[in-house]
């Protein structure tokens, strides 16, 4: 089960797509005992693939079934029904002893880094080598190997309460690699840490997904983190996941209103309040509509709204905007509003340029 | 202060070190293990075993509800089976083993109860059997606490052992009953009194200090 040691660079990152994904959750549903005799269902009906050497992004609210979804995946909790297939063995219907060894190509990192106060840096990392059994001078070997990965040769000696939360995370990271995993999963494990933290994580996780090929499962609620490291996402609400697909598809059309309010925040998604207030469902004469539009790929920088003008002779007010990069690729939100006799005539124009346009409502 | 009396303090000081040692030890040996599974037995917990767990608590509750006195002549039948005698030091070791063990285990449950979960769930997920996480993850992680617990059952013992004399057990307490209380010697009683804070402190200080070395969550300057 565990691969050969030196696995680290003298393998290249998997280019091709293999038709059977890393990890797949079938038709998991998972209830949990309640306390007043009430049942309670985390999960309803999941269906998730994980492709290999993808990044998958779960995102929810607190209290959607992300945790307990990340945890089905190497058995901390078992489905109620339902298959947890990972690397090809049922995770759910392992015997103990070999859920254990199964465990040793799932790595795992928290929220809370979860380091053991009495252990170093080092000590930390080896600690899954020493429960696998290695020898000595290859857990040393491998150790040295780890920090240097995550950038701590220097902090080998220190203990948990010496480092920064990033540096935690860091070792967290290396303990999580330790047995050289075939997925990560990570569990909130930038929700602890400050913006700047937060992205040299999530750097370190893009790159070793580059660099090793590993497949990695994330749970968030953060759309900071989707954006900027996700290939594919999950939007999860009441345990079931209401979207899912490519993270660029996903995020610049939202169908379902949760992926919406995770934009919510997003620059260039709020109408000021001047506007929100006066926003009426129905046009009355003279007033104007307020249209969204998404400008998303090669056609985000185009000046459309120079040409409308020019072309159309359509002035358009602008109400707020924004560019903005969702998994490396541009993506831009403009609010306008024209006159609503020109609105058909303007939608018609935007939608000829392959821009995707939204009537938000009118005003007065 | 004369040097009999002076080798009657050393030598009753003496006996009370050897009961306390001996007895510190064996309840450990029994107390550890019953701690460490008080605590990884309940429902849902490594080594899930409710019933057991809640007979032996139970067990433990009752042990630890008698009092001392009463313990030490309620077991005598069983003292004199192990120790062969009811009465002397060895026979004391007895009735302090069994009231310490108890005491011993709920101080340790207490501290591996303080152990962080997520480290088992981390533990867990990268493959680590219950017995290994007892032992690397657990045991290590509790064991500034189980240091500070085993120094407040030592501490305990020093004044159980005191209520051992009398049934002849001898040691400090036995001393200053005997000389100081029945023969009139208030300086003997003094001289006990001095000795046994003099022994509290020492205990405690050393156990403060290893237990302070142990716990890596505090920087260290």
């Amino acid at each position: 089960m565990n691969a050969p040691l030196g696995y680290l660079g003298d393998q290249p990152a998997q280019r091709l797509i293999p038709a059977e994904p890393l990890v797949r959750l079938e038709k998991i549903s998972k209830t949990f005992p309640g306390r007043d005799g009430q049942p309670v269902t985390a999960l309803r009906e999941i269906d998730l693939a994980v492709p290999q050497g993808s990044i998958l992004g779960v995102i929810g609210r607190s209290g959607a079934g992300k945790s307990t979804l990340i945890r089905l995946v190497n058995g901390l909790e078992k489905p109620t029904t339902g298959k947890v297939i990972v690397d090809g063995a049922d995770i759910a219907a392992l015997p103990e002893s070999a859920l254990r060894h199964a465990r040793r190509s799932i790595g795992m990192i928290f929220q809370h880094f979860n380091l053991l106060s009495s252990r170093t840096a080092a000590d930390n990392i080896a600690l899954p080598l020493e429960v696998a059994g290695y020898d000595k001078a290859t857990i040393k070997a491998r150790v040295e190997e780890l920090l240097a990965l995550v950038g701590l040769s220097d902090k080998r000696n220190r203990y948990p309460s010496e480092l920064s939360g990033g540096q935690k995370q860091r070792v967290g990271i290396a303990r999580a690699l330790a047995t050289k995993p075939k997925v990560l999963l990570s569990d909130e494990a930038t929700s602890a840490l400050d913006p700047e933290t937060t992205r040299s994580i999530l750097d370190l996780l893009a790159r070793i997904n580059d660099e090793l090929g590993l497949t990695i499962l994330l749970i968030t609620h953060e759309m900071a983190v989707i954006r900027n490291i996700a290939r594919e996402v999950a939007v999860i609400e009441g345990g079931r996941i209401v979207e899912q697909g490519d993270v660029f598809e996903v995020f610049t059309r939202p169908q379902h209103e949760v992926t919406r309010s995770f934009l919510g925040d997003e620059a260039g998604r709020v109408l000021p309040p001047y506007v929100q207030n006066r926003l009426q469902a129905e046009p009355t004469p003279n007033s104007q509509t307020v249209i969204r539009i998404g400008f998303r790929g090669p056609h985000a920088t185009d000046p459309v709204l120079a040409r409308l003008a020019r072309d159309e002779g359509i002035e358009a007010n602008i109400l707020s905007g924004a560019v903005d990069e969702i998994a490396g690729r541009p993506f831009g939100t403009l609010v306008v509003s024209v006159p609503e006799a020109a609105s058909l005539k303007t939608l018609d124009f935007l939608n000829k340029h392959g821009l995707d346009t939204e009537v938000l409502g009118h005003v007065a | 202060m004369s040097p009999e009396m002076i080798r009657l303090i050393a030598n009753s000081t003496g006996e009370t070190l050897y009961m306390v040692g001996v007895s510190a030890l064996i309840a450990t040996i029994f107390g550890l293990p019953l701690g460490v599974f008080l605590a990884t037995s309940g429902k849902g917990e490594l080594f899930a075993a409710p019933w057991v767990n809640r007979i032996l608590g139970v067990i433990v509750n009752a042990t630890r509800s008698t009092p001392f006195i009463i313990l030490v002549v309620a077991i005598i039948p069983l003292t004199r089976l192990i120790a062969g005698t009811s009465i002397g030091t060895n026979a004391a070791i007895v009735p302090l083993t069994i009231a310490a063990a108890p005491f011993i285990a709920r101080l340790i449950e207490g501290a591996i109860r303080e152990v962080d979960q997520g480290l088992v769930e981390a533990a867990r997920a990268f493959g680590a059997s219950p017995l290994q996480i007892v032992l690397k993850v657990l045991i290590p992680e509790a064991l500034p606490g189980v240091v500070l617990g085993l120094t407040l059952a030592i501490v305990s013992l020093l004044g159980f052992s005191a209520m051992v004399g009398a049934v002849g057990g001898g040691g400090l307490g036995d001393l200053g009953i005997r000389y100081g209380y029945q023969r009139f010697m208030p300086e003997m009683m003094l001289a006990v009194v001095v000795v046994l804070i003099v022994l509290v402190q020492a205990v405690q200080s050393i156990g403060d200090r290893l237990a302070r070395r142990l716990n890596k969550r505090i920087r260290h300057v």
